[in-house]
């Protein structure tokens, strides 16, 4: 792990990093020093603050945390927060490295938050392999009961390990002892949540950068990034860079930047996926000088998601790597809703076609159709996400599906696999 | 003015909805209704609510724009 040395003003969330252990209650003062009071920052001043810092939510949707703070606030009823740490994205590490390794900095976070909508109590979500992330929250937690520095009451939820998991009303539906299965919105969690009650749901990162925002304020908090993504963003650099993990940049940062603080590409790219398996495949041709903003990636149909970038070495084939994500993806559903189950199943079997040599003369075709048809007719974004990772699959790498579709496999098919994830458990609810 | 939106975990297919109002709804080839997201024109807001109200799981919805 390693942070983006060259950007003056970074490392802000992992200044405090401490070699890999977690970094307990006095390195974290030593660093950050204490929280503002309820005095000095009450609910109203953070959220102005919040409002003037310009904080967006970092798992992935990029929303304006002050609007969904706004909607707790209106709803009826005691609010609760929910800290989000499931990963889902299975190529993302940043949730884990900072319940690992900082959670002060995200406890802070929640514990303003809480302050912001007037909760009394707040749940801390992660993935239930993730034990080193209980173990530091169990430590943390008990290191600020010593010294009394929250208000608020603390729980932890071990969330199932589904790519689902983290859906926000999916998450709601396993705090309440349901399935790991989002819900129809409205209501939303905003109005209607964990115990039916009004629920701010916040990624672990955006907690953090809270906890920042707050103490340093929120012209400091513009300094870095662009006007309209304000601040630094940790991103999850993997594949062929010769020292992949977290980096922490500052939005708008070049793609070839990245790839220089992660000491230079280790061979030539066959393309890059930039936003995690809901994201999008672009062409290795002048990826270095993409921009890491949404704004910038929007100009090329893609999003910085929750900050997962891939590259993809020439040595693999991209073929071979989309269609191993599509199969996962389309296991992945719910299973609730019916365009959902058989659209990504049917693609799944579609691609994994034309990866064989075995492609019906329709299959391009109906790979295209699905994907238009399928967006927007789920209860959440599933469908979608893999809608838009198969096809800028497609796109970027025409020439490959064609080349697969006539002749079969290629050499690459059977290299080690860049795009991983875990192996889906026989037993589902 | 009206949009349609189906509930998605609700809908099972039954497609009755196309049957009803096929002007503004089709259904995909496993039988679930792809509907137009553009707001209805008020000549057809009489059928629509005539559709959703056939929806024998009640997943078709009429929501104000």
């Amino acid at each position: 792990m390693a942070t983006l040395a060259t950007t003056v003003g970074l490392p802000r969330l992992l200044s405090a990093l401490s070699g890999g252990e977690m970094v307990d209650l006095d390195r974290h003062l030593d660093a950050h020093g204490l929280l503002p009071s309820d005095r000095e920052l009450d609910a109203n001043g953070l959220l102005d603050l919040v409002e003037r810092s310009g904080l967006r939510g970092r798992g992935g949707a990029a929303f304006p945390m002050a609007t969904k703070l706004g909607a707790v606030r209106a709803a009826r009823g005691p609010a609760i927060v929910v800290a989000n740490g499931c990963e889902s994205e299975p190529i993302s590490a940043k949730d884990a490295l900072l319940l690992h390794e900082l959670p002060h900095l995200v406890l802070d976070g929640v514990e303003l938050a809480a302050r912001a909508v007037g909760a009394a109590e707040a749940i801390v979500a992660f993935e239930t392999p993730n034990t080193a992330a209980r173990m530091s929250l169990e430590n943390a937690l008990s290191e600020r009961r010593a010294e009394r520095i929250d208000s608020t009451r603390f729980s932890l939820f071990a969330a199932e390990e589904r790519f689902l998991s983290g859906q926000e009303t999916a998450l709601v539906s396993q705090i309440d002892g349901g399935p790991p299965k989002p819900t129809f919105v409205p209501p939303r969690p905003t109005d209607r949540g964990v115990g039916r009650r009004p629920t701010l749901i916040q990624n672990v990162e955006t907690l953090a950068n809270l906890a920042l925002v707050a103490r340093y304020g929120a012209e400091w908090y513009r300094e870095l990034g662009t006007d309209a993504e304000t601040g630094s963003k940790l991103v999850t650099l993997a594949g062929a860079v010769e020292n992949p993990g977290v980096y922490e940049i500052e939005f708008g940062t070049p793609l070839g930047a990245l790839f220089a603080a992660a000491g230079g590409l280790s061979s030539e790219l066959a393309g890059v996926l930039v936003g995690g398996y809901f994201g999008s495949w672009l062409p290795a041709a002048g990826v270095g000088a993409l921009e890491l903003s949404n704004e910038a990636l929007g100009h090329h149909g893609a999003a910085l998601g929750c900050g997962a970038v891939v590259a993809l070495p020439a040595r693999s084939c991209p073929v071979a790597e989309t269609v191993r994500v599509a199969i996962y993806l389309a296991t992945e559903t719910a299973g609730q809703c019916g365009p959902c189950v058989h659209g990504t199943a049917a693609i799944a079997r579609t691609l994994h076609g034309v990866a064989e040599g075995k492609a019906s003369p329709t299959a391009f075709a109906d790979l295209k159709r699905w994907a238009e048809e399928l967006p927007g007719r789920g209860a959440c974004h599933h469908p979608n996400g893999l809608a838009h990772f198969v096809s800028t699959a497609l796109r970027t790498f025409k020439p490959q599906f064609a080349d697969h579709a006539r002749h079969g496999p290629c050499d690459g098919c059977a290299a080690e696999p860049v795009l991983t994830f875990p192996q889906p458990s026989p037993a589902r609810p | 003015m009206t949009r349609l939106r189906v509930n998605p975990i609700g809908c099972v297919g039954h497609g009755l909805c196309a049957e009803l109002l096929p002007e503004w709804i089709e259904l995909d080839e496993w039988g679930y209704p792809i509907v137009d997201r553009e707001s209805l024109p008020a000549g057809l807001e009489a059928h629509a609510r005539r559709a959703a109200d056939a929806c024998p799981t009640l997943a078709l919805l009429l929501q104000p724009d």
